[in-house]
């Protein structure tokens, strides 16, 4: 490793973390630079995990003001309602974040930023997505795939009790120790474009998590009606169950994969549910975490949880494989 | 848990915040190291959420305030402690109040959620969990085989020997075959003479514990017929020239109004606690930090205890342990691993503890609906298990053979003519049974008991007891009869059955009594190399070492009883083999509680749990937090 070794402040406070994952590993984490698109209640949590840790640089951006559903399950929204003038929703949550650890370049920026250039994001280690459209996820995973260094790419959603994570890091090389040994290991990723829209639902195992299909039937249903994400309610419902048929018809899948009551707790509230958001803020910052140190088994390639059955799952979903 | 609305909740930690705690404790800053966690944590849960009730208390749960009328007052216990016997305290006194406990635990990537129900669930203390490790003298004393033996020689014997309380009994000095290494020798030794040279005094104990100690432990042939011999070692072959005075090294230390500030690393030039240090400059650090203490620190000496913060101490228990290490043939470690063995500590992190915290809210939240089928005990795995890294499993019963929650009674095997009912107190009573102010009889003869108020010839006559051997006691204890103990705070009742043995494996049964029915998992050791989660030594550092440690720190992770890989439907019985509690199975009939993934193969049509501010509900509800880790 590069010669530059923790400061004697950093090695104070991130006592307890080296312990997990070594000096090395945090090392690289304080020189990681991470971008983040939309921020939801998960990402929220997610951004306090990641500092904490002490990346080196976080880049927000969500131009949105603030709103009712934003501030029942984003934290980091200062609850005086005199400091939201002016501000986009990424540059109250960066000035609430900074303080979490001061040793971080926490900033807020403006802008579409699916338009932005390859320049723009190969500037980053790390981008992570969320609220947006399945037509921005697909293009902004793009642009990280396009580039020449290697940008990790994930997208967190969830849906009042429920949520999803979704890691693409491309052709990724890691580390893994078994036994005192350490063992290198390579993996292929396939972009969300591959598998949420190429891979037929019929060939993927009969276990697979209900949730993943009850998923992309809303992505699906948010896209064709042009509505904003999360956009969805109740009284959506039947035109959702609706389009569930279609789906499953066209894929061959049994309707019965994807349960009417599901789909119903998935659209019944557009808040999230905080303690949902803080599990997956924190399996996706352990994942984050993971990619920049290049240490343990990465996620490949969802995670699904859902309180009702409390499961947290990993799924593995591959057009190539399927 | 704060986004609900009409929720009132009271904050018991005893804790103030440190530095270490600011990588995961979110709610704290820097400019808060040295408050109170409770007060603390309760201010910034109010800026983001004014409209709740919050009380903290800086007090220890088990101060007896919180009785069980105190804790009857809630609807549910959220406990997020660092210690078992809070823990266990914790457990006793919702079972009395019955009040349903919702109990949590992580270390690193590892962590759970458990519930537990008076009755209807297992309770805490319905598996049993691992007690912190402790080693026999021998071991410690004169045939070490693992770094942590080091550690443990170095911090309660030598550590405390030179620097802490001398009025107290030490091991110190090998037991040799000649019995001329007495006692009285042994004072003399480690006592600095009046103005010895400081550096010659610290190489005399240096030779006397490395070299000395070792060559008498030698001369003990029987010893070594099966083990390596260990090496002596002297100072004048570890670090030949004596040191020249380091120029200004009391001055590179900073002021001395500043006794934490000093550091016998920073006075030798050597920078990185991660780096495994030689021989020689562990006898260098050895010798640094023994002058330090004394020219810098000398008004501590004799009151001194260790403590993980200290860094000077820290860096004389790495070098001594290092050097009795390199003695033995046992690796090295860095400053960095070995102050984890000794202070217990525990690795964390933010994430774990998040998800960890979303998960005690879930719960919390069903048992304040009172939706009892839906609780869940659920476990955080570090490598997906089918699929799952997050794997919730229903509760199991209480289990029958419980003492605390199902009144079993227990066996103890002791020699009721030698061991004193002072032993009994301690090791059983207080370490074993997690009693802390408790009552003894013997049928209706009161042998001891703890209390602020009781008369003086009753507290004499207890004194008393206490030195008398079991079958001397005025109400004569031996075989085959019984012994009922009680802890009025907890309100638990214990019913000893007494069996006379009169020998016991020294290495096995160190105790010198064995508690039956009050199962203990076999070693810890196995278990932890499932769960070695980074290459830097922290197989050894999540740990808890000696008996003595007030922060032994343990996650609850219950490695054996976790993840039954069979689905079980309602009316078979359990095979679970993998698990150590016995009565888990109810074979059919209309008992709750199964081992039993849930299953998802039925198209489930329950109604959602309701997650708004119950509309109808127009009571306050009251949640308290016992939180003492994580946030």
């Amino acid at each position: 490793m590069e010669g530059e070794e923790l400061t004697e402040q950093e090695t104070a406070l991130y006592d307890r973390q080296i312990r997990v994952w070594g000096a090395d590993a945090q090392r690289r984490l304080t020189r990681a630079a991470i971008l983040v698109y939309g921020i939801n209640g998960a990402v929220a949590e997610f951004c306090k995990n990641i500092v904490l840790a002490g990346v080196g640089s976080l880049t927000l951006v969500d131009d949105r003001g603030v709103t009712e559903e934003a501030l029942s399950a984003n934290f980091l929204i200062p609850p005086d309602e005199t400091l939201y003038e002016g501000k986009s929703l990424a540059e109250l949550c960066s000035d609430s974040l900074k303080d979490f650890n001061p040793m971080v370049r926490v900033s807020a920026e403006r802008g579409d930023i699916s338009g932005f250039s390859g320049d723009f994001y190969s500037k980053f280690d790390v981008v992570v997505v969320s609220c947006c459209t399945l037509t921005t996820k697909k293009l902004i995973n793009d642009k990280c795939r396009r580039l020449s260094k290697r940008v990790a790419f994930y997208s967190a959603d969830c849906r009042y009790s429920s949520g999803e994570i979704f890691v693409d890091l491309h052709s990724y090389k890691y580390t893994k120790n078994k036994l005192d040994e350490a063992i290198e290991c390579e993996l292929q990723y396939p972009s969300f474009e591959q598998e949420a829209t190429a891979v037929s639902w019929s060939k993927l195992p009969r276990k697979m998590s209900k949730l993943y299909f009850a998923m992309r039937v809303i992505e699906k249903f948010e896209e064709k009606e042009g509505r904003s994400p999360g956009g969805v309610s109740i009284t959506d419902l039947p035109a959702v169950l609706k389009l569930k048929n279609e789906l499953c018809e066209a894929q061959s899948l049994k309707e019965s994969q994807i349960p009417d009551a599901l789909l119903e707790r998935l659209v019944s509230s557009q808040i999230e549910f905080p303690p949902v958001c803080a599990i997956l803020g924190g399996v996706l910052g352990q994942e984050v975490i993971k990619a920049i140190s290049g240490k343990g088994d990465p996620l490949k390639n969802f995670f699904l949880f859902d309180a009702f059955d409390g499961k947290g799952v990993i799924e593995d979903i591959s057009s190539r494989d399927a | 848990m704060a986004s609900q609305q009409q929720l009132s909740a009271v904050k018991i930690d005893m804790d103030t915040i440190e530095v270490s705690n600011l990588n995961r404790q979110f709610l704290f800053r820097r400019s808060h190291v040295g408050l109170s966690k409770a007060k603390v944590a309760r201010d910034a849960v109010l800026r983001f959420r004014p409209n709740i009730n919050i009380t903290p208390y800086h007090a220890n749960v088990k101060d007896p305030d919180f009785n069980v009328d105190f804790f009857k007052k809630f609807n549910v216990v959220l406990n997020g402690l660092d210690n078992l016997d809070a823990r266990r305290h914790v457990n006793r006194l919702c079972l009395a109040a019955d009040v349903p406990l919702v109990e949590s635990g992580t270390t690193g990537f590892l962590g759970q959620v458990t519930v537990h129900l008076k009755g209807k669930t297992e309770c805490y203390e319905c598996q049993p969990k691992p007690a912190p490790k402790t080693y026999p003298v021998c071991t410690i004393t004169s045939t070490p085989s693992k770094f942590v033996h080091c550690i443990v020689w170095a911090k309660d014997l030598l550590f405390a020997k030179l620097f802490g309380d001398t009025t107290q009994d030490n091991d110190l000095n090998v037991r040799s075959s000649d019995a001329a290494g007495s006692s009285e020798n042994s004072k003399d030794v480690f006592e600095r003479r009046k103005d010895e040279d400081i550096e010659d005094y610290g190489r005399r104990i240096f030779d006397h514990v490395f070299g000395y100690n070792i060559e008498m432990a030698l001369s003990n042939e029987d010893t070594w017929k099966n083990r390596n011999r260990p090496r002596p070692i002297y100072s004048k072959d570890a670090l030949p020239e004596k040191s020249i005075k380091q120029n200004g090294s009391v001055e590179k230390n900073g002021s001395t109004d500043d006794p934490s500030s000093v550091s016998a690393m920073a006075s030798l030039g050597m920078r990185s606690p991660q780096d495994v240090w030689s021989l020689m400059e562990n006898s260098k650090v050895f010798l640094e930090a023994l002058k330090l203490f004394f020219t810098t620190r000398e008004k501590e000496i004799g009151s001194l205890s260790f403590d993980k913060d200290d860094q000077l101490a820290v860096e004389f228990v790495t070098a001594a342990a290092n050097i009795r290490a390199s003695s033995f043939g046992i690796p090295l470690h860095s400053l960095f691993e070995a102050k984890g063995i000794a202070g217990n500590i525990v690795h964390a992190v933010a994430t774990t503890n998040a998800v960890i915290a979303g998960l005690i809210v879930i719960e919390a939240i069903k048992v304040l609906q009172n939706d009892t089928k839906n609780y869940r005990m659920t476990y955080c795995l570090e490598y997906p298990t089918k699929n799952m890294l997050l794997m919730p499993v229903e509760p199991f019963e209480p289990n029958k053979s419980c003492y605390v929650c199902s009144e079993t009674p227990l066996s103890l095997e002791i020699n009721t003519y030698q061991s004193k009912l002072r032993d009994f107190v301690e090791k059983i009573v207080k370490a074993k049974l997690g009693m802390h102010s408790p009552i003894i009889m013997h049928g209706s003869a009161l042998l001891y008991e703890v209390g602020d108020d009781l008369e003086e010839d009753m507290v004499a006559n207890y004194a008393a007891n206490l030195e008398k051997v079991l079958s001397e006691l005025p109400s004569p204890v031996t075989g085959g009869t019984m012994l009922t103990v009680e802890d009025m705070q907890q309100e638990l009742v214990c019913n000893v059955n007494i069996k006379h043995r009169e020998e016991f494996d020294e290495e096995k049964e160190p105790d010198g009594m064995v508690l039956v029915g009050w199962s203990q998992p076999s070693s810890t050791e196995k278990k932890e190399e499932n769960h070695r989660v980074s290459d830097v030594g922290t197989s050894n550092s999540s740990r808890p070492i000696a008996e003595l440690n007030e922060d032994a720190e343990i996650s609850t992770m219950e490695e054996t009883d976790v993840v039954p890989t069979k689905k079980r439907k309602l009316s078979t019985a359990s095979k679970n083999a993998t698990s150590p509690s016995s009565s888990k199975v109810p074979a059919d009939t209309d008992n709750h509680g199964k081992v039993e993934e849930i299953d998802d193969d039925d198209d489930d049509d329950d109604v959602v749990v309701m997650l708004d501010g119950n509309p109808d509900n127009t009571k306050t509800r009251r949640v308290v937090t016992s939180k003492n880790l994580c946030v």
